[in-house]
Formats: structure tokens, C-alpha cells, sequence
């Protein structure tokens, strides 16, 4: 009975993520169009309307999805049909299986019952999160390989390129806040966070480790392949891997793309921004560093946490949409340059000074 | 690749990352502006609000009538001689000896313009010696669904 119990609840829990990541997927294409508009001086979609309520245009969304599922779902003649099928579906489905191992939230006490805020608590769950992550970018290579079309072929290469060689990044990178944290379970290296440097600065992974989280970000946003690192795709002028695609399967790389920038924040955040710490919140209330306190409920303390990984959430998000709309396209040696001669030396001194350092106060 | 270098960047431009926050500062300043005078922005609704057009804009064309209710038109074929894009077509026809038409010739049976070929330069405005045709209809959406519903014929020319 007590089994039963606890596969509910995972699978409670696992809907409930995938859910609210599709639900942020396709808001986030929303947010992209209106926030790019709002950027450059423009009024972005605001057409689409349900009885003449327009809503800012929030009801593209749906638009796009009746437009996406309604087109004409072509295969070109000679392409593999089994890998062009595949492709689309493994850029979708494996952001959203990265997100089931990212903590939104320390336990929950309800009823006698102790429950993770977390899909699977796997101990090992960075190791996880950079191997599951990895094979997203079989899509995009599958697509290019799949589709017969040449353009397509050398597309999924730069694809290739692009994330082997932000892939070797990231690992370094993460290496810093493996070694400060001591841990390689994401909950671990959250719980971490909370702690207090002198007493008053939350000793968040921006703080200790600000040169890893730099790199991080921009190998993230390498891996989500959107501008400045658009080279696989480049909508407007270089064609991408997924010109052969049509329909849903189309929109499912589209929807992958958006999946993915969620995942790139919500990693940023757990790893970097203290994942769902609020500064000086403790299990039983705010104490302030001053000597103020605020005793909490439980129940508030875990929903202003799970709050707080949601608004870090949006907040990455945005930011990761305003850098794409700020800068223009690497070129492709710049790009390989800024992965291998850059940022690959520069995690690696990271991690020896992050090394030193910790030697020197011990 | 070969690559020309700017030679003139200091080590901060070189760095990169803070002319990356430059940057983002104007992209960000534009988007909380805009997020607080959202009325501000120039761009004008098309199908519901339309800008005004100036005087001798160039509209689309129509054919005019005398007083008597005729056509003006005589089928000279000034107008398709003038015509860069050869968009005007025209069968002339007489009205013969009848009473009713007694002083005049010649008119068109027939009067083609396709607008899908026209240029809208005007100068079949210019040619006609009648001040038979004219581009003052106010319209200046052609769209359609099929090609012969924008080639317009004598009846819906004379019909504004």
C-alpha cells in the first residue's frame, strides 16, 4: 500500500513538472515575440483574439498551435523516415526529462509523509543533468543527417561542432561548484546555498564561484543554440538542420528550443542563484542577520521557497531572451575559438584557483 | 578563415563582457520604456486605423461620366499609348447615327485595366484629353483571391 502510495505521488510530481515546463515552453514563445518587439520599439503579435478580448496577444499561442498541428506533415522522398521522426521528438523530450532531476523545492511534511520537492532525487543528479542534456543534441544531428538535403546535412554538422565543443565546457565549469559545494546532488548543492558568508551574504554559486557561472552561462546558452549562438539554425539568412521539417515536428524543435532555455535557467539557477533559497529563510521562519525573526508554518515556508525558484525562474528566462535579442551572431571561428581557446582555459584556472583557494583557508 | 582585427580596441573591448552589458543596458532601457509608454510607440495599426494620405496620392482608377450619364471616355487611346506597363486595354465602338447621341463618335465597349500590371505612375491621368480617368477613388488595397478579380473592367471602373 505504502508502494502504491509513493508511485502516486512521483507521478504526481512528474506531471506536474512536465506540465508546468510546457506550460513555460509555450509561454516562453509568447514572451520571446512580445518582449522582442517591446525591446526594438515595435507592438509585437497582438492580433489574435477569442470574442475580441486580445489579452497583449497571448492568444498566439494557441494560434500557433492549431496552425502547427493543422499543416501538412511532409517527409521528403529519400530521407530516413524513422530518424526524421526521431530527431524532433529527442530535442523535445529530453529538456523536459533534465527537469525531473532539478530541486524546486526542499521537503514537503504533509500528513506524516516526507516528500522531496523534486521529480527523482538522484545522488549523482549533476552527472545526470550534463549526460541526459548531452543527447538533446542528437536531435538537431539526427535532423540534419535524416532529412536528404545537403543544407540540412551541414547544419546538423555545425550543430555538432557547436555542442561537442560547449559540451567540454560545461563540465569544467561545473567542476567549481562541485568542489565547493562538495557534492554532486543537486539538492546537496542547494541546501549548500543557504548558508551565510559572514553572516549576512547568501552564500549563493554567483558569489563563490562568479567566473564559473559566467562560463556556465555562456555554454548554456551555446547548448540551447539560440543568437548569438545560432550558427546550427541562423533562421534568417544560413540555413539550418530542420529546413526539410514541416508541421508539428517543426514545432516540436521549436518547442524543444524554448524547453531548453527553461532548462538553462532552471540549471543556472540551482546551481548559481541558490535554486529555491530565499536569503536568511530557515525551516521555521526568516532570522534576519540584524537579530529581527519571523517565525513561519511549514506549509508557508516550502511555498515561498518553491515561489522563489519560480520567480528566479522568469527572471533567468528573461535574461537569457534579452541577451538574445542584444547581440548579433558569432562568427563560425570566433565561435569555436570563444569555446576551445577561451572558456575551456579558463574553467580549468578556475577550478585550480577554486582548489588553491580552499586549501589556503583550511 | 582570414580575418582583418580592428586594431584600435583597449583590453575592456577585447574582454567583451562589458561592452555585452552595454549593450544590454539600451536594450533594457528601450524595454522598460516602452513598458511604461506603451502608447508611445509609432507604429500605426493598419486595417483599423489608417494614416492620412497626402492630396495627389494616386489611388486606384475610375472612369468618369459626362452629364448626361455616357462616359466621358471617347477611345482615344492616349491613355494605353501613355501606359509604361501596357495595363489599359480598349475596344473602341461607334454610336453610329442614333439622335440621342448626336454629337458624339466614338466610345468604349470594352475598357481594361489590370491593376495587377499597373505602376500606378498616373500618366494615363496626364494623357486622357477629357479628363476621362482619374486615381481619386481612395482605395489603395487591391488584394483578391483570384487574378481576374483585379483586372477591372468598364462596369466596376465607372461604377465610383
Amino acid at each position: 500500500m505504502n508502494l502504491v502510495i509513493d508511485i502516486g505521488i512521483v507521478l504526481f510530481k512528474a506531471l506536474v513538472v512536465i506540465t508546468a515546463l510546457l506550460t513555460l515552453t509555450a509561454l516562453l514563445s509568447w514572451v520571446e515575440r512580445k518582449q522582442s518587439a517591446v525591446m526594438q520599439d515595435r507592438v509585437g503579435p497582438n492580433r489574435a483574439n477569442i470574442l475580441g478580448f486580445r489579452v497583449f496577444g497571448l492568444f498566439h499561442i494557441i494560434a500557433d498551435a492549431v496552425k502547427m498541428i493543422m499543416k501538412e506533415d511532409y517527409v521528403v522522398p529519400g530521407a530516413n523516415r524513422f530518424l526524421h521522426s526521431l530527431a524532433p521528438f529527442l530535442s523535445l523530450t529530453m529538456p523536459l526529462i533534465v527537469f525531473c532531476a532539478i530541486p524546486f523545492g526542499d521537503t514537503l511534511n504533509i500528513l506524516g509523509k516526507v516528500i522531496p520537492l523534486q521529480v527523482v532525487n538522484i545522488n549523482a543528479g549533476l552527472l545526470f543533468i550534463l549526460a541526459i542534456g548531452s543527447l538533446s543534441a542528437y536531435g538537431a544531428v539526427l535532423g540534419g543527417i535524416s532529412s536528404n538535403n545537403n543544407y540540412a546535412l551541414l547544419g546538423g554538422l555545425r550543430a555538432m561542432a557547436q555542442t561537442i565543443s560547449y559540451e567540454v565546457v560545461l563540465g569544467p565549469a561545473l567542476l567549481g561548484v562541485i568542489i565547493v559545494f562538495n557534492s554532486l546532488d543537486l539538492n546537496e548543492i542547494v541546501r549548500a546555498q543557504g548558508e551565510l558568508i559572514f553572516g549576512w551574504i547568501p552564500k549563493w554559486g554567483i558569489v563563490v564561484q562568479p567566473l564559473a557561472f559566467l562560463i556556465f552561462l555562456v555554454a548554456a546558452m551555446a547548448e540551447t543554440k539560440r543568437a548569438p549562438f545560432d550558427i546550427p539554425e541562423g533562421e534568417s539568412e544560413i540555413i539550418g538542420y530542420f529546413v526539410e521539417y514541416s508541421g508539428m515536428k517543426f514545432g516540436m524543435f521549436f518547442l524543444g528550443e524554448f524547453a531548453e532555455v527553461g532548462v538553462a535557467a532552471a540549471l543556472l539557477t540551482t546551481f548559481f542563484f541558490g535554486g529555491w533559497q530565499v536569503p536568511f529563510l530557515a525551516a521555521d521562519g526568516f532570522s534576519f542577520p540584524w537579530g529581527a525573526s519571523l517565525a513561519l508554518p511549514h506549509l508557508a515556508v516550502a511555498g515561498i521557497q518553491v515561489a522563489a525558484f519560480v520567480v528566479k525562474l522568469f527572471a533567468l528566462c528573461f535574461f537569457l531572451l534579452l541577451i538574445r535579442w542584444t547581440l548579433p551572431r558569432f562568427r563560425y571561428d570566433q565561435l569555436i575559438g570563444l569555446g576551445w581557446k577561451k572558456l575551456l582555459p579558463l574553467s580549468i584556472i578556475n577550478v585550480l584557483v577554486t582548489v588553491a583557494v580552499l586549501e589556503a583557508i583550511k | 578563415m582570414k580575418v582583418r582585427q580592428k586594431e584600435n580596441l583597449t583590453l575592456l573591448e577585447r574582454i567583451y563582457i562589458f561592452e555585452v552589458a552595454k549593450g544590454m543596458l539600451v536594450t533594457l532601457r528601450h524595454f522598460c520604456k516602452n513598458l511604461v509608454f506603451f502608447r508611445r510607440v509609432p507604429t500605426i495599426q493598419y486595417p483599423d486605423v489608417v494614416r492620412a494620405y497626402p492630396e495627389r496620392w494616386r489611388y486606384v482608377h475610375r472612369l468618369k461620366y459626362r452629364e448626361d450619364g455616357t462616359p466621358r471616355c471617347v477611345a482615344c487611346f492616349m491613355c494605353a499609348t501613355a501606359c509604361p506597363a501596357k495595363c489599359i486595354r480598349i475596344v473602341a465602338a461607334d454610336y453610329g447615327d442614333s439622335p440621342e447621341h448626336a454629337w458624339k463618335e466614338k466610345y468604349p465597349d470594352q475598357f481594361e485595366i489590370n491593376e495587377l500590371r499597373c505602376i500606378f505612375c498616373g500618366l494615363c491621368v496626364e494623357a486622357c484629353p477629357l479628363d476621362a480617368i482619374a486615381m481619386d477613388t481612395g482605395r489603395v488595397s487591391i488584394a483578391a483571391m483570384a487574378r481576374g478579380d483585379v483586372i477591372f473592367g468598364k462596369e466596376s471602373l465607372l461604377q465610383k
